[in-house]
């Protein structure tokens, strides 16, 4: 992503299993949302000797989201459906399907 | 310069604009010989397109809008680290067609799902979302693509008697009847409009230069004003349709998030904007399948099927809506 005040590229840095992004240029930070949110519990827990946080938060840690229209195996229907679906058509898909308008 | 192969009778459109794409690629010794290799890259009734050496050139469709297609391209060369930026500033006629030029650039391997750039698709996209939508650009033409297909599978099944690929017909048809008029370019788009690419795929991005360069987007035929949502929507409807995994899905929105896409809510629930575009591109792809299947007389394979029972699934599900956007 780029800086969005001097517009230099942004680099992706893990500072205690928090992901940050800071400029190559400005040297500026950006923070997604709930980042600092966890910089500062780990701040808060500094002190303590606590075992390390665990490793980068899960944006999805169930499946996610699905409309309701969709495929019973696939995306849909809370996408609780396995992967065993997708190793059996995947190739086929993916050169078939989404290469074409 | 190239107006003999330009001009003479029985010169095919292909050969003409290889001769053009020749001419842009050695432009000192535009007519001598030369060792590089021609490669046709697609020859379409909307697009004939050609290499030579590191040149591409595109014959734009036979009704491309002169004004509309010298915009697009303009809008190519002002974003040049986000759509890959065309050798010449101006689409030049070649016969009755548009031709532009660009330079060529390595597409994504079709054999190596693992290879897709799912996070660099997604960040371009954002850019390109976020990047400000110049005065006089029309619409992004995704919804009038999504008409034209269902257009044609009318069309088919009135020249056709195949009965599976008949009875498939009949959901597709009923899914586009339930959406919203602008899902099918009938009304304009709802809300503030984006520039948006219009027509997203995996065939849509390419490394330039080649082979391991920056990936940047290509094909600026469809790209306009409109729904940022549009560009997700194909990802998001091979997801729904169980095509693509959702770790996969999964990269991709996050991505898109990441680098501050506005075309959903930066975290929460993506389907009520997602919702619309992503059937309307279900329905156009599965009317493009079953029209292909009447002309062929064969039933639909698995893949297709897939998206066809997607259809037949949505009229018994009413549309969502995103939050403050009339239908």
């Amino acid at each position: 992503m780029q800086c969005p005040k001097c517009h230099a590229p942004m680099h992706t840095y893990n500072r205690n299993g928090v992901q940050i992004e800071q400029c190559s240029g400005c040297r500026g930070i950006f923070l997604d949302y709930g980042e600092l949110e966890a910089l500062t519990r780990l701040e808060s827990q500094w002190s303590q000797p606590a075992p390390p946080p665990p490793a980068a938060p899960q944006a999805y840690p169930a499946a996610p989201a699905a409309p309701a229209w969709g495929a019973p195996h696939g995306g849909g229907h809370g996408g609780h459906g396995g992967h065993g679906h997708y190793g059996h058509q995947r190739h086929k898909s993916f050169g078939h399907m989404l290469f074409s308008s | 310069m190239t107006a003999d192969a330009d001009t003479r009778p029985g010169t095919t459109l292909i050969s003409a604009l290889t001769a053009r794409a020749r001419a842009t690629a050695h432009p000192h010794a535009p007519t001598g010989p030369c060792a590089c290799a021609d490669a046709p890259l697609a020859d379409r009734p909307d697009a004939t397109v050609v290499r030579h050496a590191g040149t591409v050139a595109k014959a734009h469709a036979p009704d491309a809008d002169p004004t509309a297609l010298a915009l697009r391209v303009r809008v190519a060369a002002r974003l040049p680290d986000v759509l890959l930026a065309p050798l010449a500033p101006a689409p030049v006629p070649l016969r009755d067609r548009l031709v532009t030029f660009w330079p060529y650039g390595a597409p994504v391997d079709p054999d190596d799902p693992d290879a897709a750039p799912w996070e660099s698709a997604a960040t371009l996209l954002a850019r390109l979302h976020r990047a400000p939508v110049p005065p006089g650009l029309p619409p992004m033409r995704g919804p009038a693509k999504a008409a034209r297909a269902v257009d044609r599978l009318r069309s088919a099944l009135r020249a056709t008697p195949h009965a599976p690929a008949r009875a498939a017909a009949g959901p597709v048809l009923a899914a586009w009847a339930a959406l919203p008029g602008w899902a099918g370019a009938a009304a304009p788009m709802p809300g503030p409009a984006a520039l948006c690419h219009g027509d997203l795929h995996l065939g849509q991005l390419v490394r330039h230069p080649a082979p391991d360069g920056p990936w940047k987007l290509i094909d600026v035929d469809d790209l306009g004003a409109g729904v940022p949502a549009w560009d997700l929507a194909r990802p998001a409807a091979w997801y729904a349709c169980g095509l693509l995994p959702p770790d996969e899905w999964t990269r991709f929105l996050t991505a898109y998030r990441r680098a501050g896409g506005p075309a959903v809510p930066p975290d929460g629930d993506p389907w009520p904007a997602l919702d619309v575009p992503a059937r309307a591109l279900t329905v156009q792809t599965a009317a493009l399948a079953v029209t292909k299947a009447l002309a062929a007389a064969r039933p639909l394979d698995e893949v297709e099927q897939a998206v066809a029972d997607a259809c037949a699934r949505m009229p018994a599900l009413p549309p969502r809506r995103a939050p403050g956007i009339p239908d």
